[in-house]
């Protein structure tokens, strides 16, 4: 046995140091295979909907590349573009010897019972490569897809953006309409070499009882960027992920936004971490929760390990339910002098003077309040795709009404 | 236009107006001065209708219907309209979007072109405006707006010298000052401590108010001459 299989044997049964336990016996391994489908022949209108409300769109023509995995089955794969590499993960492990050295280099497969699941029964996952120089202005899209009910989807995604190659990827992660429970657990390595640049879009669009499990280590070298928006507006029973970016080249820089909303009976402990280890490097966390009913616990960690560097987190919270908790931690830590390290959280209700200030203009109660709200939620995402910019804007306008 | 009579209001059950009673006709300006905690903004902020401020007492009628106990958007579409002094700041609500909101569906890019306001326009509302940049703000809402009756309280203050001007000349656009005054429409109700925004207007009546009430009606220019050269102490000697 691997040193690696090893040490996940020993934390099988490991607690996560941050969220809820779950049982993972609780879910199943049963099925969720399924067929190859190059033309998404498989998928009926119903669930075609659902998926574009999670951002994926069933289509390769507007796409760089595109993988669909549902269960532990990838449905399709593709990449239609030169300098661009779209792999199953398992696929991708036997054609490169070299990858297995980007495996469990920036999350521990030692760090919980999940990451340790995940090598243990491993399903698949994508492997995504920008060559070097390689400019990618369409999207790559990639949806991991929960079809089948109470299974245990367990992903490791590795993204390779090579010196000055440019990549954006837009991962819809949903389940199939009838589908209500189960557990996605999604390990993820993305590697973003000097002068490269990483945009991750992740928008979470689960079912009411759904535990999701992201693990996520980010590395960025000289002068590369790596970009990360995150939304989850619907509704989910847990989620717990603290994605860590270390910033290892001078003039690395790291954008983590994030736009959640804890719907009633949705628990969250969501947050991101970024360590600035060379000079010239640049921070900034965003998080704006909204509670409707949901616990959000709203995390963030600063880490300046050398002279020069500075960033910036953000943490601001709405509650709008007597039932809504939101809890932010913001951590600062700074190991020298010379870091520049701040931040700004702020949890509250939405202000009266702002309801009267626009009642004010004319709008009545109902119109300020969704106003408000939908101000909160908005991100500007650059490079989102037409239809999926609007289905987001359709749910914040959605999530603004009826306060 | 606006008439408000026998008024009686407390916050938090303190009374603050005490029996206030003011007529402003269609086409008129008048000026309200008064010392901090005089009961001025009060008297606005009950004429928009925020919940805070509670009539015990009289009623307040714009263009002849009784809008007392109406609703603030109700009022706001009724043709009544405020500049706040200190407006909110609305944070992830662009500029852009409040503009959209007041005007209704109207058109609104010549005054945003007219006043110099397009870099504003994707910025958050208030947020990071200096003094001046909010009260043109403010006054271009209004515009856009475009009430019968407008409510402006201390438009000069934490304005600088060159943003005053431009405050004033929307000021007198919005009080149609263009026209002759027989054909005026609009109507406006302007608060004041200083008196510096008489440099850049006409109005054509002033009053001042004392404790929650209105002793003093009169014209507003001498009004403010009495007030550098005597101050509001002597108008309380003379209320006793």
């Amino acid at each position: 046995m691997s040193e690696v299989k090893e040490r996940a044997e020993r934390s099988k049964d490991k607690k996560a140091a941050l969220g809820s336990d779950l049982d993972l016996q609780a879910f199943s391994r049963q099925g969720g295979e399924w067929e190859y489908d190059p033309d998404y022949q498989s998928f009926s209108p119903e669930e075609r909907q659902h998926l574009l409300r999670a951002g994926i769109e069933l289509t390769d023509l507007e796409h760089a590349g595109t993988f669909l995995q549902a269960d532990r089955g990838v449905v399709h794969c593709k990449a239609s573009q030169p300098g661009l590499e779209v792999l199953p993960i398992t696929e991708a492990m036997n054609r490169y010897g070299w990858l297995s050295e980007h495996l469990w280099r920036l999350v521990a497969v030692d760090a919980d019972k999940y990451t340790a699941r995940t090598e243990l029964a491993l399903d698949n996952g994508y492997f995504i490569r920008a060559l070097a120089g390689a400019q990618v202005p369409r999207p790559v899209e990639t949806c991991l897809y929960l079809r089948t009910d109470g299974f245990a989807q367990h992903v490791h995604n590795v993204v390779i953006v090579e010196p000055g190659a440019s990549l954006h990827i837009i991962t819809g992660c949903t389940t199939h309409p009838q589908v209500r429970s189960g557990l996605h657990i999604g390990v993820s390595e993305f590697y973003v070499r000097a002068g490269g640049q990483l945009t991750f879009t992740m928008i979470h669009n689960w079912a009411e009882d759904i535990h999701v499990r992201p693990r996520t280590g980010v590395l960025v070298e000289e002068g590369g960027r790596y970009l990360s928006n995150y939304l989850l507006l619907r509704p989910v029973k847990t989620v717990q992920m603290y994605p860590t970016v270390r910033l290892v080249g001078p003039e690395a820089m790291a954008r983590l936004h994030s736009v959640l909303v804890a719907h009633p009976g949705t628990e969250l402990d969501v947050g991101g971490r970024v360590i600035l280890e060379a000079p010239h490097t640049r921070a900034e966390v965003i998080a704006r929760t909204l509670s409707m009913g949901g616990a959000c616990m709203s995390r963030g960690h600063l880490l300046g390990l050398v002279p020069q560097v500075k960033a910036h987190l953000e943490c601001r919270g709405l509650i709008l339910s007597p039932q809504g908790l939101i809890y932010a931690v913001p951590e600062l830590e700074g190991r020298v002098a010379g870091v520049e390290l701040s931040h700004e959280a702020a949890v509250g209700k939405i202000a009266a003077e702002e309801v009267e200030y626009l009642m004010a203009r004319g709008l009545d109660e109902e119109e300020a309040v969704s106003t408000i709200v939908r101000g909160f939620l908005s991100v500007k995402i650059e490079g989102l795709p037409p239809a999926l910019e609007e289905e987001v804007g359709k749910t914040i306008r959605e999530t603004g009404k009826g306060l | 236009m606006l008439a408000i009579e026998d008024l009686w209001v407390s916050i938090d059950g303190q009374e603050i107006l005490k029996g206030v009673n003011l007529r402003i006709p269609a086409g008129e300006t008048h000026v309200l001065f008064g010392k901090n905690g005089s009961g001025k903004s009060t008297l606005l902020m009950t004429l928009m209708g925020f919940p805070r401020y509670i009539v015990r007492q009289g009623s307040i009628r714009l263009k002849g219907q009784d809008i007392t106990h109406l609703p603030t958007y109700e009022r706001a579409r009724l043709g009544l309209g405020l500049a706040f002094q200190r407006p909110p700041t609305i944070r992830g609500v662009r500029t852009r979007d409040l503009l959209a909101a007041c005007a209704g569906g109207r058109s609104y890019q010549y005054l945003v072109d007219l006043y110099e306001f397009a870099p504003f326009l994707e910025r958050e509302v208030n947020y990071g405006f200096s003094g001046g940049e909010m009260k043109r703000s403010e006054l271009l809402q209004l515009l856009v707006q475009d009430p019968a009756m407008l409510l402006l309280d201390e438009p000069e203050s934490g304005v600088d010298l060159e943003n005053l001007q431009v405050v004033g000349e929307i000021i007198n656009r919005l009080l149609q000052k263009d026209r002759r005054r027989s054909h005026r429409e609009k109507s406006g109700l302007i608060i004041t401590h200083t008196g510096f925004i008489l440099d850049y207007l006409d109005a054509d009546s002033g009053y001042i108010m004392l404790e929650g009430k209105i002793p003093c009606q009169g014209n507003p220019r001498e009004i403010l001459q009495h007030l550098k050269k005597f101050g509001y102490e002597e108008c309380a000697r003379c209320m006793r």
